[in-house]
């Protein structure tokens, strides 16, 4: 069975999905968290399965699907898709646990359960073409889960969202072919595997313009400045769950793909880029938290946060250093439980009122003190309060930068600090101070459906905030492969400079009183 | 005393006869059928056309095998050509032509179901389409564009609504014009070189190095334009957005298939050499086509109000991406035009069924036409099954994998890639964005909007049949489980394109 596990994890909620349709209305939501909890159980087998000391690809799966053109059904999973995709499994049973009086809710469910079998999918592939598939596919879903039920703006929003996402896209696949076709130039054979792709060393200039096809693709998903602004448009019309998956998974599919593409096929074209790219992301995380501040809505709050804080993955994994990148993923999987957590409380408060401004709310602290707490924690975790979840992977990502360039760093920086500003003003706003408005004053406090949602994000957001070395030591583990492959295929000075080669033993000289490192 | 001509018969290889001559006893019997018992009802025809169709089909596997065996066949005089591109061009014809003939088998009656001529004359058709792609005489081409084009016209015309007739007498304006520009373009090639076989065009051609290029240019000028009328290319288009809305949904999407097809494997035998030979004027005014095709036909598809149209504008968009192929002009290209053809027809086929299947005989009330996007509005809440599947073939058009039309589009973009044009790969990819537009709007009203007062879910399926089921049935299994067949097909088109030189 292990064997199979990652296709099992797959199309196994897909092939539940379709049986969906048979079961009755009110036995669905049932079936929905049975179906999902049998996924996560799975994806923690795969953890327990998982050796954490290779770092390379496991539990590896090839069949052939279309061998006259080198495209072939390839899974595997490294340390750093591993927890990407237990989170995802994670945030399906915790949305669909959660799921609110949502109308046609066996639709919804079946899309969710979909959704779930792309998001596994996106991150076990290891062929580009399966990848595309499944990156393409999980469009459809998130589509009818934005137009379907979302809020008034609903239908405009869905459209953006997938027509970005599809051109983007396209572009990125133009770029996958000119790679498959130098594979065939070099190789002479077709071949769309990622890992014979690593084998590839491209001449600078065609690594430029391919790193830059896949830029596009990638960088719309993101979403980076300025190809940003479906996503505040998808958030503020998605339903809770739809925010919650597209948070927590869907815009990790991006930086995931800087790590499993951009990075490793393209070493000399990342370094020669990574300063634009890096003056891109802090201007992300400056510039969208001040729009962050002057945001009445809470949710887009929320939203534009998480453009700020997917500033920061960036930096990190263009920082091409084990720190950067490994903070990085470890900041991926951070942001998707704080940001998750968040637009779930949000939901909480929108189920009552139906209302997101906080104009509306106010003392929120005095009527629902549980739902004030909980809110509390995890806007701590937001901000990247030492001890929780956020801080590791923030801090691993700048310090990684730190080393490439101190303004940029030190800039970025400054943004976390807007960060924590506008989060504090706006708990202020909805908690603290008075009950001014008739409506908040017998707000009953969250449930205990809502609870069990959000209490298991507060405690994997404290726990691995306090101990993160479970996830980060697979991580680092392949992240240090990946680096070592950079610096083995980069060919240019500037990315043999940049990225840092790990084969040497690192070793400190003392020369009077000044510490100075030595490759 | 003149000497007796002694042809040997063997040499006349009628077997590569035998494919077009089935359709045309076919209907010849049904004809027959007709004089002798009128009032017959249209299953009878319709089940012998079908019949008739699966014999052809088998004689191209006949030849087929004989074609891989020891490459390519003449026959009658040379005048027949049997090589791997008649063969897929034969191959997607009568393909097609067996998934479009059980349509006529719907629930409501129509027109002109009911004269037997209907399905005669679509068997002639047939086999004008054969003669056009297994011949490299030009002359051979023009009768066979002749006698497939008026039979075509008539059926368009026997749909007997006031559109249907504007619909014939545009598309056979046009069509003689069209004629008129092929005649003329065969006749200045003839005067130049004194033969009218392509291959032997080419090879004048050559031997004199292209000393003419002013003349020749004149006439390949001609004959671009006589394909581009067929091939319904932009600024040749008028005629096509206007004639799909008046024929039929099922002789629309038939349409969009199977004329094309066989107006792309002359234009691949025609352009083939003059590609090769590296006229500046001629990539050019290719690439010129091939881009403005592509990309207006896709902005005017974004603005139209009624899904027929739209899917007429995107077959043209889809002509446009397919007319690279023969732009690009490798084996990769070739193969790739009838690998994406052969997707293509199983998801347009699909898709104009799913829309003749909720043909109503009269307009409903409010409507403009017959298939306005509103009338699609909140089809998933009426009838879902069928939202679901025009939803699949939405997707694939749009070229969402893995459905059929990607992995189409994949080895097209890959093939315009591998040759260099990367600017081409650009333009072709975006267009796909721009396109997914259109084809998300009416995924947008079947599965998000509320559905227009007055309309069940019954219209949806006010047509459908037992056949009709299960032609979209096979349509929609083909769109979902095309990654399976790829390997294969990709295999057997690569080594026929390849078997034949091109």
């Amino acid at each position: 069975m292990l064997d199979h596990i990652l296709s099992i994890l797959i199309f196994f909620p897909a092939l539940a999905a379709v049986f969906g349709f048979m079961i009755q209305k009110e036995s669905m939501r049932t079936y929905g968290v049975a179906v999902a909890l049998i996924e996560f159980v799975l994806s923690l087998v795969l953890w327990y399965a998982f050796d954490n000391n290779v770092s390379g690809m496991q539990f590896v799966e090839n069949i052939p699907l279309i061998p006259a053109f080198g495209i072939n059904y390839s899974l595997g999973i490294d340390g750093i898709s591993l927890f990407i995709i237990i989170l995802s499994a994670f945030f399906t049973f915790l949305g669909i646990v959660s799921l609110t009086d949502t109308p046609k809710v066996k639709y919804m469910i079946i899309t969710l359960l979909f959704l779930q079998m792309t998001m596994a999918g996106v991150f076990a592939a290891l062929d580009a073409i399966v990848f595309y598939t499944f990156w393409e596919l999980s469009l459809v879903p998130m589509l009818y889960i934005i137009g379907a039920w979302g809020g008034p703006l609903r239908i405009y929003a869905s459209i953006k969202f997938f027509l970005y996402t599809f051109a983007g896209s396209l572009v990125m696949l133009v770029g996958m072919l000119f790679m498959a076709y130098f594979y065939h130039q070099a190789a002479g054979v077709w071949s769309f595997s990622i890992l014979d792709w690593y084998r590839l060393v491209l001449p600078e200039n065609f690594q430029l313009w391919l790193f830059v096809a896949f830029f596009i693709g990638f960088a719309i998903k993101v979403p980076m400045f300025p190809f940003h602004t479906w996503l505040p448009y998808a958030h503020g019309q998605a339903p809770t769950i739809g925010s919650v998956i597209l948070a927590a998974i869907l815009l990790k599919m991006g930086t995931y793909a800087f790590v499993r593409f951009s990075l490793p096929l393209f070493p000399d074209a990342a370094a020669y880029f990574m300063i634009p790219i890096a003056i891109l992301a802090v201007i992300m995380i400056i510039y969208t938290s001040m729009v962050a501040y002057a945001q009445k809505d809470i949710k887009q709050v929320v939203a534009y946060s998480s453009i700020a804080h997917m500033g920061v993955i960036i930096l990190g994994t263009f920082a091409l250093n084990v720190e950067g990148v490994s903070g990085s993923i470890f900041l991926m999987l951070g942001h998707g439980v704080v940001a998750g957590g968040l637009f779930m409380l949000v939901g909480v408060i929108y189920d009552r009122r139906h209302t997101k401004l906080m104009s509306e709310f106010g003392g929120l602290a005095h009527v629902m003190p549980r739902y004030a707490t909980i809110f509390g924690i995890m806007m701590m975790a937001s901000v990247g309060l030492p001890l929780t979840i956020n801080f590791v992977g923030e801090f691993l990502s700048l310090l990684g930068f730190y080393q490439q360039s101190h303004i940029l760093t030190l800039l970025a920086g400054t943004g976390i600090i807007v960060g924590a500003i506008y989060m504090l003003a706006a708990y202020k706003k909805a908690f603290f101070g008075e009950v001014t408005n008739e409506a908040n004053k017998n707000l009953p406090d969250i449930n205990k459906k809502e609870l069990f949602g959000i209490i298991p994000l507060v405690i994997v957001a404290i726990w691995l905030g306090v101990y993160p070395k479970p996830v980060l030591g697979p991580i680092n583990n392949s992240v240090t492969s990946i680096i070592k492959l950079m610096h083995a295929k980069a060919t240019t000075e500037l990315a043999k400079e940049r990225i840092p080669d790990l084969t040497k033993p690192r070793v400190f000289l003392m020369k009077k009183t000044i510490n100075k490192e030595v490759n | 005393m003149l000497a007796p001509v002694n042809i040997p018969f063997e040499s006349l290889n009628l077997m590569t006869l035998a494919p077009m001559l089935i359709p045309i006893i076919g209907a010849l019997l049904i004809l027959v059928i007709d004089v002798v018992k009128g009032g017959l009802d249209k299953s009878l025809y319709v089940v012998l056309a079908l019949l008739f169709l699966v014999m052809d089909f088998f004689s191209l596997l006949g030849n087929a095998g004989l074609f891989s065996h020891d490459g390519t066949i003449m026959g009658m005089f040379d005048v027949m050509l049997i090589d791997g591109l008649a063969l897929l061009g034969q191959f997607i014809i009568v393909g097609a032509s067996m998934l479009f003939i059980p349509l006529s088998l719907t629930h409501k009656r129509f027109h002109e179901f009911s004269y037997p001529e209907f399905f005669a004359l679509f068997l002639f058709m047939i086999a004008g389409f054969q003669f056009m792609v297994a011949t490299d005489n030009i002359i051979l081409v023009f009768v066979g564009l002749e006698t497939s084009s008026l039979a075509l016209y008539t059926l368009i015309a026997m749909h007997n609504r006031d559109k249907s007739f504007e619909a014939a007498i545009k598309y056979f304006t046009m069509g003689a014009l069209a004629a008129g520009f092929f005649a003329f373009g065969a006749m200045i090639l003839y005067a130049l070189t004194g033969s009218v076989e392509i291959n032997k065009i080419a090879l004048v051609l050559a031997s004199n190095g292209y000393s003419d290029i002013g003349y020749v240019l004149v006439g390949v000028a001609f004959m671009l334009a006589a394909f581009a009328f067929k091939l319904s290319l932009i600024p040749f288009h008028t005629w096509a957005p206007d004639v799909y809305e008046g024929a039929s949904a099922a002789m629309a999407g038939y349409m969009s298939i199977v004329p094309k097809i066989a107006a792309f494997v002359v234009a691949m035998r025609f352009f083939e050499f003059l590609i090769h030979s590296h006229i500046v004027w001629l990539e050019v005014v290719l690439y010129a086509f091939v881009v403005i095709t592509m990309t207006a036909s896709n902005m005017w598809a974004l603005v139209q109000t009624d899904v027929k149209r739209m899917l007429a504008y995107s077959s043209i968009s889809h002509a446009g991406f397919v007319m690279a192929a023969i732009l690009i002009g490798t084996t990769q290209a070739n193969s790739a035009l009838f690998l994406y053809w052969i997707l293509f027809s199983f998801t347009n086929l699909g898709s104009f069924s799913m829309l003749w299947i909720s043909r109503q005989k009269n307009l409903i009330d409010g409507q403009s036409s017959d298939h306005s996007y509103d009338k699609f509005a909140g089809m998933i809440k009426t009838s879902p099954v069928a939202a679901l599947i025009m939803g699949l073939f939405m997707l694939s058009l749009a070229g969402v994998p893995p459905f059929a039309l990607f992995w189409g589009k994949l080895y097209m973009i890959s093939s315009a890639v591998s040759s260099g044009y990367t600017i081409l790969a650009l333009i072709m990819a975006l267009n796909s964005a721009i396109a997914g537009y259109y084809y998300l709007k009416l995924i947008v009203y079947m599965f998000m909007k509320e559905p227009v007062v007055g309309v069940d879910g019954e219209i949806y399926v006010a047509n459908a049949t037992l056949a009709l089921r299960t032609i979209i049935g096979i349509a929609a299994v083909a769109t979902i489980f095309a990654f399976v067949a790829i390997n294969p097909l990709l295999e057997f088109i690569t080594a026929f394109v390849s078997k034949s030189g091109y």
